[in-house]
């Protein structure tokens, strides 16, 4: 378990030194891009259209944060992490497509995140779930919102970040994941489970 | 005062509370859990979860994000009067709400896509109504997120098996949950009625005090029993690996048709918000889940 601290935009060299377990605060600018945000951003990039910013380097948040609007400035009131496995249909193509080297959530991502991550340099960051308030403190300033017609959860926010996490390293660029490992080790328990419970298999 | 004035400015405070203030004996199981899981990475999440509680408090934020779904549990006093204004008043409170806690707008058309903006919508705010023999009416508000409720199941198992079922059913339940429900999980286990009943009940059993034990004993050591198995999984705090996976199981049954053996099991992340007040006809109003000075 190492502390690093790194700031935007992350190269791939910084990202591969990541080991499951190490902790990880970012400072500098990251998205929060949503099931809605992960489709649009894909079909831009079908479509040749380019994005309302470069993503390379940068991390995205899987987060729909709670934000309010005083005159022209907006504020972060609350900014957890949502399930990321939602946006397991979108994120190896997100990867590689952009070059985004964090996805910050909470939950975990499949085999197919996991591979991507390992095949371009990316690492997934854990954020504990609920803590919406100790994000919303690391979020200094908005620097701006796009694609507000999704609504407020799906906008993408732009935000400008200082010191953001403790980012648990959940998945690192080279093909460990620790929530399939807990998985992993929960299968196991299984029989000790069902046996104190006097189940059969 | 008027009554759907009572009703609406009670609401709103109750909605406030909710979603800053965790009830007293939620933060005491985090706490308690704090200090007993074993695993490194688990505590860190414990602690996260601690110091976002009393930062809740402290700026007097929602502790999460995701305000979720608004669901309301009215119980009616038959003889109080306009019962008829409640759910005017209900909607009216939570859209002042969406804009003055703030709450997350999280009311989707589920056809467009298209957000309401106030968390209002077609049967949203949710209102669930029970008739009492009393004059007053009960409000409670249960601010359900949507990480939990993704993994709420229901099924319909064999009765031959008997609550035998039941039990595999929820440790199977937690083990496909894994971290997505933001454990450690509260949960609400419905057993019997039929398929919509035992998920109504599931999630009505949400609202029981954690320090309060079940008052049939065998359902007591029942709830027990699973506890115990299903923290054996080792999912820990946000599925990263430690011992508190769940915090409490809380199971309410109704009887069951000789051929089904419905069971649910309703998920509540560990921001397990609920507030409840009474409101007299005389229209003074009790706090049954938070102390006054939380009340603003």
């Amino acid at each position: 378990m190492t502390d690093y601290r790194f700031r935007t935009p992350i190269s791939e060299e910084e990202i591969r030194k990541l080991r499951v377990n190490d902790v990880l605060y970012i400072s500098g600018t990251m998205f929060t891009a949503r099931d809605q945000a992960h489709r649009r951003a894909l079909e831009y990039f079908k479509q040749g259209k380019s994005l309302p910013l470069n993503l390379e380097g940068l991390a995205a948040f899987h987060c729909g944060p709670i934000v309010k609007k005083t005159k022209d400035m907006w504020t972060i009131i609350a900014a957890g992490p949502t399930t990321s496995t939602r946006m397991e249909i979108f994120e190896d193509e997100f990867i590689k497509n952009f070059k985004v080297r964090v996805i910050i959530g909470k939950g975990g991502m499949g085999r197919r995140t996991t591979e991507a991550m390992a095949s371009y340099g990316a690492v997934y960051g854990a954020f504990t779930g609920g803590a919406a308030i100790l994000a919303a403190k690391a979020v200094r300033n908005v620097k701006s919102v796009e694609w507000l017609d999704l609504g407020m959860p799906e906008a993408m926010w732009i935000l400008e970040v200082e010191e953001f996490g403790p980012l648990t390293i959940a998945i690192d660029s080279h093909g460990n994941n620790l929530f399939m490992n807990v998985q992993r080790k929960a299968e196991e328990n299984k029989k000790r489970i069902y046996q104190k419970l006097g189940l059969s298999q | 005062m008027e009554i759907e004035n009572v009703v609406e400015n009670v609401a709103f405070k109750l909605l406030k509370l909710a979603v800053i203030h965790l009830p007293e004996d939620v933060k005491q199981a985090l706490e308690k859990a704090y200090t007993e899981e074993t695993s490194e990475t688990g505590k860190t999440q414990l602690k996260a979860i601690l110091d976002n509680i009393e930062c809740a408090e402290k700026y007097q934020t929602p502790i999460c994000q995701d305000t979720g779904t608004i669901i309301f549990y009215v119980k009616a006093g038959a003889e109080a009067k306009h019962l008829e204004k409640i759910e005017g008043a209900l909607i009216k409170a939570t859209r002042r709400a969406t804009v003055e806690v703030p709450l997350r707008p999280n009311a989707v058309n589920p056809f467009t896509q298209k957000n309401s903006g106030d968390n209002t919508g077609r049967l949203i705010p949710w209102i669930n109504w029970e008739i009492e023999p009393t004059d007053e009416i009960e409000l409670t508000v249960l601010p359900k997120g949507g990480g939990a409720e993704n993994t709420c199941v229901m099924g319909m198992l064999v009765p031959g098996e008997g609550i035998r079922g039941v039990k595999k059913f929820v440790v199977d339940a937690v083990m496909n949950a894994g971290a997505k429900p933001c454990p450690p999980n509260i949960l609400g286990v419905g057993i019997g009625g039929g398929s919509d009943i035992a998920m109504k009940i599931a999630k009505k059993a949400l609202l029981r005090p954690l320090n309060n034990e079940n008052p049939n004993p065998e359902i007591a050591k029942l709830e027990k029993e699973i506890l115990e198995a299903v923290n054996m999984t080792g999912i820990g705090p946000m599925g990263l690996g430690g011992k508190t996976t769940v915090l409490s199981i809380s199971i309410d049954y109704a009887y069951r048709h000789p051929a089904s053996y419905p069971a649910a099991v309703a998920f509540n992340c560990w921001a397990a918000r609920r507030a409840t007040a009474r409101i007299s006809a005389d229209g003074t109003v009790e706090y049954l889940t938070h102390r006054v000075d939380e009340v603003i």
